[in-house]
């Protein structure tokens, strides 16, 4: 797999680190919804198909990133900074460095 | 249906094998069911047999979207083994341990269950100390363990590197003498023929597309065979978990699906002689009956419902067996596959009734399920029959999550490819 | 000249005679020999045993797939075992054995195995050896006593022990086109794209580029095929974009169009050149791929076909053209399509004698019967063998007349002397890694064979690979792929001009010879017809059923020769089309790769070692080394004599008595700046830091967000917006990520920035009564006095010259500071401490000593914050702040977190003064024979110098409440059992006065 982070470029997968499903919000600190919070930790979208997932460049710049890649066939169809900003899209072409 | 045996082989070889009969039968669907189990794999099948063998329900249906044992059952390291930390974990294994030493015979199918023992390598004081909690844990709870030391060690496997200069020295390792290994695919089958001699029906190529409700109540499934209804709808689905609660409109569930690989050398001549771990990484190994090396290490680490597995694992699993085994450098890898394993947020496993009234869930099993294949069937059945957990299963709820009563044998926590 | 060498042809270098031997016989071969080639120049028939009936095996192909002639080649004393020798390229001093025999090949007395052939039926042993339910041998034990002899019979050659000390090299390559084969079809497409300027990697997994040009017969712009390919060849290497790979097998295809690839560099080489290594495994990442892997010709299926001197036809062809080696004097052929003819043709001009071409049509063309008088063969249409003669070597072989289309035998029948026996069962496109790529193959009833799936991923198919099985489509195909692949435009130039035999690309769907005797599918796992139709009696009938119930494809060649015609007699038995019963999913590796590659500069050096900047101090002054993780830290400073236990505790008893100094470099260090830092350090910490004054520094604890105990630490505030973060050393990368993550994707809106800093930083911690004094006697530039460096102050000065900072906080209870200097000063200041320290007694202590003194002080660690424990299970609730929110704050109340029962964490003492261990568990009543009822278990344990005793830290259920109580420590493990009393984790000075100072 190559993900492309929008500031290194398309890098392979082992320079990346998963950090799980995207979907998931985060309760306002100070929240006590219970619920709310469990749902935060411990349930998953998980879906057999395109998934909104987060991965750290942890073997390059270190950013978190916001990728869209399909489960099934693991094509990544958009990556973009977790923070906001620059998207880019797939690598479908594979790599031309 | 014939009994199998030494005797009935030599008769059919007298007969040119022309009279063997089908191992089960290829029934259509009945429009309803008592209970109706989805997943063909070996929980699913065991679950089945146990239904119809100790609770007498044998108006059963096993529904297969593929091949039968086309999952998990037929992708696994064939590990077997109790060793665990926690004593919900030991319990439930080793109910599965004695479960598993009486299979063959059980299902007069030889599952070629081989106590060939399991060793976990220790590399630091620390790590020999951790294993003694586990092995006194084990052994506080009846389930055999024991330390090995260097010279034990060295008998038992003599290819590894015990040269005490390798980056991470073996000091000894804890060992479970009854666990070992067992031919995955017979256990699959043998449940499958077990289940279908005492009139369970075993529908192959049927998946499931749909639930029907009464009301909030599953009554059925919709299939690509049809509508089947039944009284209770049981998933045994491991890893298409989450698809198949989305089919019932479930969204979420504390489970990843993650792709784990699995690894088989060519066949050699026999070199290891139990089933091994490596205790600074993720590795483990046997060898087959056949003599090939069976090998695996730690999931990809993303989740995916491909079985198919990326280069950057397979060098790490590799890397770690030569660091146990540099002899073994010019022995080839020959295949390898992916499973979808259905991650946890606490690596252990989901066998309950609910979450909707008329379902029954047995799921999670990370990548631990295939010993847990007897157990899990055996404790799922009783929840099915009885609508209520044996004590075995009774901490593997699916609410144990929002409670604050995980059994998290790793201490990870909430991060599936952890476990 | 060798008996079966013919006197001209082939690309052998007959001026160099090559010698090896083979189970321990002397032979002699020519360079650009194969191991195959060289012992069938040399007479040889008999190469090897089969799997369970352990059958005579001769050579089946001459490539890859080869299923029979598996041997060990050895370099000394370490073993290449299961080599097919049809890929050994010989070299003076090759020596290879034989393998799964025994006494020798020739005389194996495992073939006894064949007299229980109809009870060795398919899946058998799932039927038998359950064993008595009762006596000695009940539960597994009659299965195991069974297995060990199963054992040993089964496998295939035997591995080494003795280490590899070959080298094994990684390669990332990155390229515009990588073309996998170089045939017609490779060639003409890594020369289109490499005239588009592209990037081109061409592998090819033989010794020599060229595939079916090297020994077709066919003539390509008028020069003979091997020619015309070598003139391609050498064109591609004069450019500098084109990388050539020969030996190199592409065995995967993964995500992202990534392959990889396993060049066998010096496996040919009696000896390697300098710096070369063994095989050098290639991750080629490229933009396109052109799969031009070719095809295999399928054997056929009858009785007898395993015979040695039964082999594919083309391999036959290979063998005289190619190698100059004649495979028999006396040849025949059976056959379903026109490919066999040429082969006849070409054995014919090598100098064979063809005897018969037995076909199974009954109809063949004109062309056909031309080829066949050209061979001057006997021309059988509408025949098949339905046996074959001979022992360890082909004698002969029975026909019958045969009805292709209803599969009826017929007539008389006839007996043909033969030595040699060629088959062509159809062909199949070698289609593995575009079915690897992830997409499902296509059936074609014309071809009779399994064509490649629609791509999945960027690649591209051309010649034989598509089902375009001449050279003239091969070659167009090519250079369309190449064309495509490198983004130029279809071109209308003329192609190369091919002159070839004629013939029907298609076979007759004729896969089995239905007679009496044991007819081969899998020919190395002994998997006959008969066994399928077994499989499909007992309901086996899915594709990966017949596969796992049989074993048939799962042998070394992964069904490449087995895989169609073992579908074909299933699908006859189900009465269905052979789609209908399934297509295999090719999965990597293609062929097998040595895990060696695999593994590559990693062998012998999996992981990087971590040492601290003192550390050649500490191994100079007599440190034993502990591995922690990927860290080396000193375990102890022995004398001469000492143990383990008295040297811990002569170091942690002379630092609470003077003073002792270890090094704390590995703890993780982590750089928190910024105008938000405070707020995110209430957010991350448990406990308060936006109140921590500046040059002071804190005690803080982290949960996770699932409400447990992640981590602790120091931190420090050097500046109002500048902190440096402690952590323990096994969570540093952990604590560095958790931080990344909050502050990317939760906070984006804190302007912080957290930077690693472990490495900048070395530690040195100096405590004890007398600690002050040394500092004091040593550091420059600032006093060192309680009101200048108060408990948790900070101040900056200089040590011998090197600037350092200075923390006063305690681990071990003493009075005691933490002296960073630059990493590159490290044991500068260490030397210089030890020296400041030598007239007060200064002690170097390891893990050992201060572990024990943390014991004794009741502190935690890894042991005790195992991602199981709750800040209230370590009594660290005085740490939660209710004053604010913070990561973990919201969940850590949950009724399984709260409960009464849970494991707490408690002091033990041993009251029978004997050592305690790590890991022995804790019980009301001891029960040395049924162990059980634990309470919990100790995380650490010492001898306590200031105790006088043997102490333990323990988790144990309701901890708290059972303080003064008295249980036993049950550790079967170990054989230690004994009283203990349940105490308080604070053994020693527990209001802290001696810190405090």
């Amino acid at each position: 797999m190559l993900i492309t982070c929008p500031y290194c470029g398309p890098r392979d997968v082992i320079e990346f680190t998963y950090q799980g499903d995207g979907n998931r919000e985060r309760p306002q600190p100070a929240s006590q919804n219970l619920d709310a919070w469990n749902a935060y930790v411990y349930d998953r979208l998980n879906p057999a198909g395109e998934h909104n997932e987060i991965w750290q460049h942890s073997g390059g710049c270190r950013a978190h990133l916001r990728v869209v890649r399909n489960t099934v066939t693991h094509e990544i169809l958009s990556t973009e900074f977790a923070r906001g900003g620059h998207k880019s899209a797939g690598h479908k072409a594979g790599v031309r460095s | 249906m014939a009994e199998y045996s030494a005797f009935s082989l030599l008769k059919n070889a007298l007969s040119g094998n022309k009279d063997w009969k089908p191992a089960w039968r290829k029934p259509d669907p009945k429009a309803s069911y008592d209970v109706i189990v989805i997943g063909g794999g070996g929980h699913g099948l065991s679950t089945a047999y146990y239904l119809a063998k100790e609770h007498g329900i044998t108006n059963v249906a096993v529904l297969e979207k593929g091949w039968l044992g086309s999952g998990n059952v037929g992708r696994n390291t064939t590990a077997v083994r109790s060793n665990y930390l926690l004593p919900e974990n030991t319990r439930f294994y080793e109910h599965s341990m004695k479960l598993w030493e009486n299979l063959s015979h059980e299902l007069n199918y030889n599952v070629m269950f081989s106590q060939r023992g399991c060793l976990n390598l220790a590399h630091t004081p620390a790590q020999l100390d951790d294993y003694a909690r586990r092995g006194n844990a084990m052994r506080h709870l009846g389930v055999d363990a024991e330390l090995m030391s260097l010279d034990q060690i060295k008998r038992l496997v003599p290819a590894l590197d015990l040269s005490g200069s390798a980056r991470f020295p073996v000091l000894g390792g804890l060992m479970q003498p009854r666990a070992g290994t067992a031919r995955h695919d017979a256990v699959a089958w043998g449940y499958a023929r077990g289940a279908d001699r005492r009139g369970v029906d075993i529908i192959e190529n049927c998946e499931v597309t749909g639930f029907l409700r009464d009301g909030g109540q599953i009554t059925g499934v919709t299939t690509t065979r049809g509508e089947i209804r039944a009284k209770k709808v049981a998933l045994a689905v491991a890893g298409s978990t989450g698809r198949v609660m989305q089919l019932a409109g479930i969204s979420h569930m504390p489970i990843e699906s993650h792709v784990l690989q699995a690894f088989v050398s060519e066949s050699l001549k026999p070199v290891i002689d139990t089933v091994l771990t490596f205790g600074m990484g993720h590795f483990y190994i046997s060898q087959s009956d056949k003599g090939g090396l069976v090998y695996g290490g730690d999931l990809d680490g993303y989740n995916s419902y491909a079985q198919r597995g990326s280069l950057p694992v397979v060098d790490e699993v590799m890397s770690e067996m030569l660091a146990l085994f540099p002899g073994l450098a010019r022995v080839r890898m020959l295949r390898s596959w992916g499973g979808v394993c259905d991650m946890t947020m606490d690596g252990s496993p989901i066998i309950t009734a609910g979450p909707l009234p008329g379902m029954y869930l047995n799921c999670g099993w990370c990548y631990g399920g295939f010993k847990a294949t007897p157990a899990s069937g055996w404790c799922f059945a009783h929840t099915i029959a009885k609508d209520e957990p044996h004590e075995f299963n009774a901490p593997f709820t699916l609410d144990r999550f929002y409670r604050g009563l995980v059994i998290d044998d790793k201490g990870q926590g909430a991060n599936p490819r952890l476990h | 000249m060798s008996p079966r060498r013919t006197e001209t042809g082939g690309r052998i270098d007959r001026l160099r005679t090559i010698r090896f031997t083979f189970d321990g016989a002397a032979y002699t071969g020519h360079a650009g020999d194969t191991l195959a080639s060289a012992l069938l120049a040399n007479g040889v028939t008999l190469f090897g045993r089969s799997f369970k009936y352990h059958r005579p095996r001769g050579l089946l192909a001459a490539g890859v797939e080869e299923p029979n002639a598996l041997v060990t080649v050895l370099r000394g004393e370490v073993r290449e075992p299961n080599v097919a020798a049809t890929m050994v390229e010989i070299y003076d001093g090759l020596v290879a054995v034989s393998q799964n025999r025994m006494p020798s090949l020739a005389w194996d007395i495992n073939a006894v195995n064949q007299l229980g052939g109809k009870i060795l039926s398919a899946g058998f042993y799932y039927k038998t050896f359950m064993g008595p339910v009762f006596g000695p041998l009940k539960g597994t034990r009659f299965w195991m006593f069974c297995e060990h002899f199963i054992r040993r019979a089964a496998g295939l050659g035997k591995a080494g022990t003795a280490p590899d000390p070959a080298r094994y090299e990684r390669m990332n390559a990155f390229c515009d086109v990588l073309v996998v084969g170089s045939g017609p079809a490779g060639l003409m497409a890594a020369k289109a794209a490499a005239d588009q300027g592209a990037r081109v990697i061409l592998a090819d997994l033989e010794a020599h580029f060229g595939g079916s040009a090297n020994w077709s017969g066919e003539t390509i712009d008028g020069l003979p095929a091997a020619d015309w390919a070598q003139r391609m060849v050498g064109q591609l290497e004069g450019n500098d974009n084109v990388r050539l790979l020969p030996r190199t097998t592409v065995w995967g295809y993964y995500d992202g169009n990534t392959l990889a690839a396993l060049e066998r560099v010096t496996d040919h080489k009696e000896v390697a050149n300098k710096g070369e290594p063994r095989q050098r495994y290639w991750a080629i990442r490229a933009g396109t791929i052109v799969l031009a892997t070719g095809s295999f010709e399928r054997p056929l299926v009858f009785p007898g076909n395993d015979r040695p001197g039964v082999m594919l036809a083309h391999a036959a062809e290979r063998y005289a053209v190619e190698y100059g080696v004649l495979p028999g004097q006396r040849i025949a052929l059976l056959t379903n399509n026109d490919s066999a003819y040429r082969s006849a043709v070409a054995l014919k001009k090598a100098g064979a004698a063809v005897v018969a071409i037995v076909d199974v049509r009954s109809d063949v063309t004109g062309d056909m019967r031309r080829l066949a008088s050209e061979a001057e063969a006997e021309l059988l249409t509408g025949h098949a063998v339905i046996a074959t003669e001979g022992g360890k070597a082909l004698s002969g072989l029975k026909v019958q007349r045969f009805d292709a289309v209803s599969g009826a035998l017929s007539g008389d029948e006839r007996s043909i002397h033969a030595d040699c026996l060629l088959m062509s069962g159809g062909w199949s496109p070698t289609i593995h890694l575009a079915s690897q790529a992830g997409a499902k193959a296509e059936w074609d009833p014309a071809r009779q064979a399994f064509l490649p799936p629609k791509p999945t991923q960027h690649w591209i198919g051309a010649g034989a690979f598509t089902g375009s099985f001449s050279t003239t489509e091969a070659i167009a195909e090519g250079r369309a792929a190449g064309l495509q692949a490198a983004g130029g435009a279809a071109s209308s130039a003329l192609l190369p001009v091919v002159e070839a035999a004629p013939g029907d690309p298609d076979p007759a769907p004729v896969f089995e010879i239905k007679a009496k005797g044991k007819s081969f599918v899998d020919f190395q796992h002994d998997v006959t017809a008969e066994d399928v139709r077994l499989a499909h009696r007992e309901g086996f009938v899915s594709v990966e059923h017949l596969k796992r119930y049989t074993t048939l494809g799962m042998a070394t060649d992964q069904g490449k020769n087995s895989n169609v015609p073992g579908l074909a007699i299933m699908a006859e038995a189900l009465g269905k089309p052979i789609p209908e019963v399934g297509k295999t999913r090719f999965r990597p590796p293609y062929t097998a790769v040595s895990i060696g590659s695999l593994a590559a500069e990693r062998f012998g050096d999996l992981k990087p070692e971590r040492l601290t900047p003192m550390h050649d101090w500490h191994l100079a002054n007599g440190a034993t080394m502990y591995s922690a993780g990927l860290w080396y830290r000193p375990m102890i400073y022995g004398h001469a004599g000492e143990t383990v236990e008295q040297a811990y505790v002569r170091e942690a008893k002379a630092t609470r008595d003077s003073a002792g100094i270890v090094d704390v470099s590995t703890l993780g260090k982590i750089a928190v700046q910024g105008p938000d830092a405070a707020e995110l350090l209430d957010r991350v910490y448990t406990n308060m830091f936006s109140t921590l004054a500046l040059g002071k520094a804190r005690y803080g604890l982290m949960l996770r967000e699932d409400g447990l105990a992640f981590d602790d630490g120091t931190t420090w505030r050097l500046g109002e917006q500048d902190f440096l973060m402690t952590t323990t050393t096994a969570n540093a990368g952990k604590v560095m990520q958790h931080l990344e993550y909050f502050l990317d994707v939760i906070w984006p809106e804190l302007k912080v920035t957290v930077t690693s800093v472990t490495d900048e930083w070395a530690g040195a911690a100096i405590g004890g009564p007398n600690a002050r004094a040394i500092l004091a006697a040593c550091v420059k530039g600032t006093a060192v006095d309680n009101a200048t460096l108060p408990f948790m102050g900070i101040v900056y000065g200089e040590i011998a010259g090197v600037p350092v900072m200075i923390c006063r906080l305690s681990f071990s209870g003493e009075m005691a500071f933490e002296v960073y200097s630059g990493a590159g000063y490290g044991t500068h200041v260490w030397e210089a401490l030890i020296e400041a320290g030598k007239p007060f007694g200064l002690v170097t202590y390891g893990l050992e000593a201060l572990g024990t003194m943390r014991i004794e002080k009741g502190h935690v660690t890894g042991a005790e914050i195992d991602g199981r424990t709750t800040a209230r299970d370590l009594h660290l609730d005085w740490m939660l702040s209710k004053k604010k929110p913070f990561i973990g704050s919201a969940m850590m109340d949950r009724e399984g977190l709260i409960a009464s029962d849970r494991l707490q964490l408690v002091g033990l003492i041993a009251l029978d003064n004997r050592p305690l261990n790590g890991g022995g568990h804790i019980v009301e009543e001891l029960d040395e024979a049924n162990p059980h009822g634990s309470l919990g278990h100790i995380t650490a344990c010492c001898y306590s110098p200031a105790l006088g005793k043997y102490i333990a830290l323990a988790l144990v259920k309701g901890g708290k409440a059972r303080h003064g109580t008295r249980a036993f420590v049950s550790d079967p493990l170990r054989n230690r059992f004994g009283p203990i009393e349940i105490v308080s984790n604070h053994f020693y000075d527990p209001d802290g006065s001696r810190m405090h100072g």
